[in-house]
């Protein structure tokens, strides 16, 4: 039984058989859950340095960085503004959750995973590839109807010349690539545009650009 | 999967890949095998999202899928291989010394993408490899490729699984996911291409030239607008053979340490003529006669074939059998064998961290256990020369650690306790996994201990960026040495200080991360090879 009452500290094997002998204290009973940071008792040996190991650390802080900057690297989509802002139209394009920035081989994949190809505006939620010109063309008849015509062949060839593009061709080249046909989308030089929100919150004696 | 191994591959896929992908996987590594729907309702993400995760994680070769017979697909997280993206470092190392900057810079190109095909692959290491080298000179497609047949002949990249080619007829829906497969015959196969190009450099300030390029590559585009001629085969690095190659330096150091140089160089002759003729789990290679092995010495090595046979016969008759005999044509034919598990190969090289847990004098008590395999409490004093008083507290010590057990030897059918024998004794695979918990543990904590110095210190990281891109644009424009002190003063005394500080103690836990790194492998490939034995 435990070793309560007589015989305190009993236990059901002949403790002299492990080397405990008769009246040696043993050491105090654990009450607590052990230290999250328990002294250590000795120094750890030095890392071992020299040429190998100063380049597999190098090696594994570039490839760290290196990973961060591939498209493999997920970053959350934009998050979106409580109030649609003019200047969202004429935004580049932060990254969208349904765009893939490289291109797998759909062959290799199953099919349900297959994400339709670049959106050319954020916030769309009609499904792309069939219907493209057909969702194209309600925007467009919200926008100027002369350049609707000229819009939906600019849509057409630039989705053919992604393809080809996507199927060779660089990763950086293709972003480059696709961000030229982005800005040719409107008449103005997109640089040039400031929205003001980068100033300081006391810019503005309007506050909020004022959506009517 | 221990919940350390979970929180460590958490934290591979959080800092390498992103939060998004880390909840996926996250969610395949607790639950096990599911497909896409039960993901997107689990992790509460957007399913956009969650396939974009899937792509990326399959693309890398940590998830693999199954087509179930009802139409749906399996989604399953590979833990073992998660875990390897910490010892990415050390495989494109072995590359480097193996096949230098080119072989290095495609087995890290094949580790950054997962998988890639022959051309794209030669096509941007040579591109990198002509941006460090001087303007004017480029690296020739020829040099890299000639690397990319070499790493696929000694196996250590191979092709992956392949899209089946059978014909479908139109009317048969395509199954919702392909099965890919490959035969091991093809699995080293390179395509014949003729990869014909040079590297290119990227110039960022002739706008011309670069307009001229764009338009010269979109024409070459329109004009090759079919698919490159090696589509479909892609090519990923083999880990099994880099282990393979691992385990081969470790043996080799283990001989040189226990005999002399020439002896090493004799096992590792032996290994390198094996290497490939091995099956990954087998025990032993296959039998080389001492011809063979004469032969194939490095050419610095003219010891006859005297000394040769002499060589051999020691390392045969050695107790800890490196090298075992196994015939006699040929001038006696010898194998070297590889199974880590009898010999306590792992002993002298992996515990000694129990030397350093516990002391030096700990660790003389396990080796003896190991050696001895059941020891009474007063032998153990006697062998190891250490006092009773010590020697009980160690051995308690280790007790409660799992590292040693206690086994009873009744001397009679009741079990008094009297009357047993109480022995001290090792087992070497409980205390290996262990000890690779601990080391699973370890890593987990020095990586969020990083993450954490980085987070603490973002705001002067930051500033320190932009102070660089400020001084690095100024360079470029020509501005005067005072004007760059002037910025490079905006970064004060202490800040500076606190950088270095920063720097440094990121440098040492991340080069912490690689030694641990090194005892997983050993500690792992120990443990599968207990788990082969027939």
């Amino acid at each position: 039984g435990r070793g309560r009452g007589r015989g305190r500290g009993q236990m059901t094997f002949n403790v002299e058989a492990v080397g405990i002998g008769k009246g040696d204290a043993l050491p105090p009973p654990t009450l607590q859950p052990s230290p999250l940071f328990p002294a250590l008792e000795r120094r750890a040996a030095p890392l071992p340095g020299g040429e190998e190991g100063e380049y597999m650390l190098a090696l594994k802080q570039e490839l760290r960085r290196a990973m961060r900057g591939l498209p493999y690297f997920v970053k959350p989509g934009a998050p979106r503004r409580d109030i649609e802002r003019y200047s969202d139209k004429y935004q580049l394009s932060s990254p969208v959750d349904s765009a893939i920035d490289w291109n797998p081989d759909w062959r290799r994949l199953p099919r349900e995973l297959k994400i339709r190809g670049r959106r050319l505006r954020k916030g769309r939620t009609a499904p792309l590839v069939p219907k493209q010109h057909v969702a194209l063309d309600k925007e467009e008849t919200i926008k100027k109807l002369e350049s609707l015509e000229k819009k939906e062949e600019e849509v057409t060839s630039e989705e053919e010349e992604e393809k080809e593009e996507e199927e060779e061709g660089k990763e950086e080249e293709e972003e480059e690539y696709d961000e030229e046909e982005h800005e040719e989308e409107t008449d103005y030089v997109l640089s040039y545009f400031d929205n003001g929100e980068s100033f300081g919150p006391d810019s503005d004696d309007n506050g909020d650009e004022a959506v009517y | 999967m221990t919940q350390a191994e979970l929180r460590l591959c958490s934290l591979l896929l959080q800092e390498h890949f992103g939060e998004i992908v880390e909840k996926v996987g996250n969610s395949l590594l607790r639950t096990g095998p599911r497909p896409l729907r039960l993901l997107v309702g689990d992790t509460g993400l957007l399913p956009d999202q969650v396939k974009k995760a899937l792509c990326v994680l399959i693309q890398h070769n940590l998830v693999r899928y199954e087509a179930q017979p009802r139409g749906s697909v399996e989604y399953e997280a590979r833990s073992e291989r998660i875990l390897r993206i910490l010892r990415y470092p050390r495989y494109i190392y072995t590359a480097k010394t193996l096949y230098g900057d080119p072989g290095e810079l495609l087995v890290e190109e094949l580790l950054l993408h997962g998988h890639l095909s022959m051309s794209r692959a030669v096509a941007r290491v040579a591109d990198r490899l002509t941006e460090t080298m001087e303007d004017g000179k480029t690296v020739d497609y020829s040099e890299v490729s000639g690397t990319f047949v070499r790493l696929a002949d000694t196996h250590f990249i191979q092709r992956c699984p392949m899209v089946p080619e059978s014909p479908r007829s139109a009317k048969a829906p395509p199954p919702p996911a392909p099965a890919l497969a490959i035969a091991e015959k093809d699995a080293y196969v390179v395509p014949r291409l003729s990869l014909v190009g040079k590297g290119k450099r990227r110039h960022s300030c002739d706008e011309e030239e670069e307009g001229e390029r764009k338009a010269k590559r979109q024409k070459q585009e329109g004009g090759t607008s079919e698919s490159p001629p090696d589509d479909g085969i892609y090519w990923q690095v083999n880990l099994e053979r880099f282990h393979q190659h691992f385990r081969d330096q470790a043996l080799v150091s283990a001989v040189a340490s226990r005999m002399d140089q020439t002896s090493s160089e004799v096992v590792r002759t032996m290994l390198r003529m094996s290497e490939v003729t091995t099956a990954s789990g087998a025990s032993h290679t296959q039998p080389l006669s001492s011809n063979e092995i004469f032969r194939s010495l490095p050419a610095g090595y003219n010891i006859g074939k005297q000394a040769l046979d002499q060589y051999l016969a020691l390392l045969a008759d050695d107790p800890l059998e490196f090298v075992g005999k196994s015939g006699d044509s040929g001038g006696g034919t010898y194998t070297v064998s590889i199974l880590w598990g009898e010999l306590g190969v792992p002993g002298p090289e992996t515990f000694p961290s129990s030397g350093t847990m516990f002391g030096s004098r700990c660790a003389r008590i396990f080796r003896l256990l190991l050696r001895k395999k059941h020891l009474e409490q007063k032998q153990v004093e006697d062998f190891a020369m250490i006092p009773a008083k010590e020697a009980k507290d160690m051995l308690y010590r280790m007790l409660s650690e799992n590292l040693v057990s206690l086994q009873e030897i009744p001397k009679t059918p009741d079990h008094a306790p009297s009357r047993t024998f109480y022995l001290y004794t090792v087992n070497v695979t409980a205390a290996a996994r262990m000890l690779l918990h601990r080391c699973y543990k370890s890593v987990a904590n020095l990586m969020e201990r990083r993450q954490h110095e980085m987070r603490e210190n973002k705001r002067l990281l930051e500033k320190s960026q932009r102070v660089e891109a400020i001084l690095a644009s100024m360079q470029a424009t020509g501005a005067e040495a005072a004007q760059l002190h002037e910025v490079e003063e905006m970064i004060t005394g202490p800040e500076r200080q606190q950088l270095e500080t920063l720097k440094r103690n990121v440098n040492k836990i991340d080069a912490s991360e690689n030694q641990v790194d090194e005892t997983i492998f050993v500690l792992e490939s120990f443990i599968e090879s207990t788990m082969k034995k027939p």
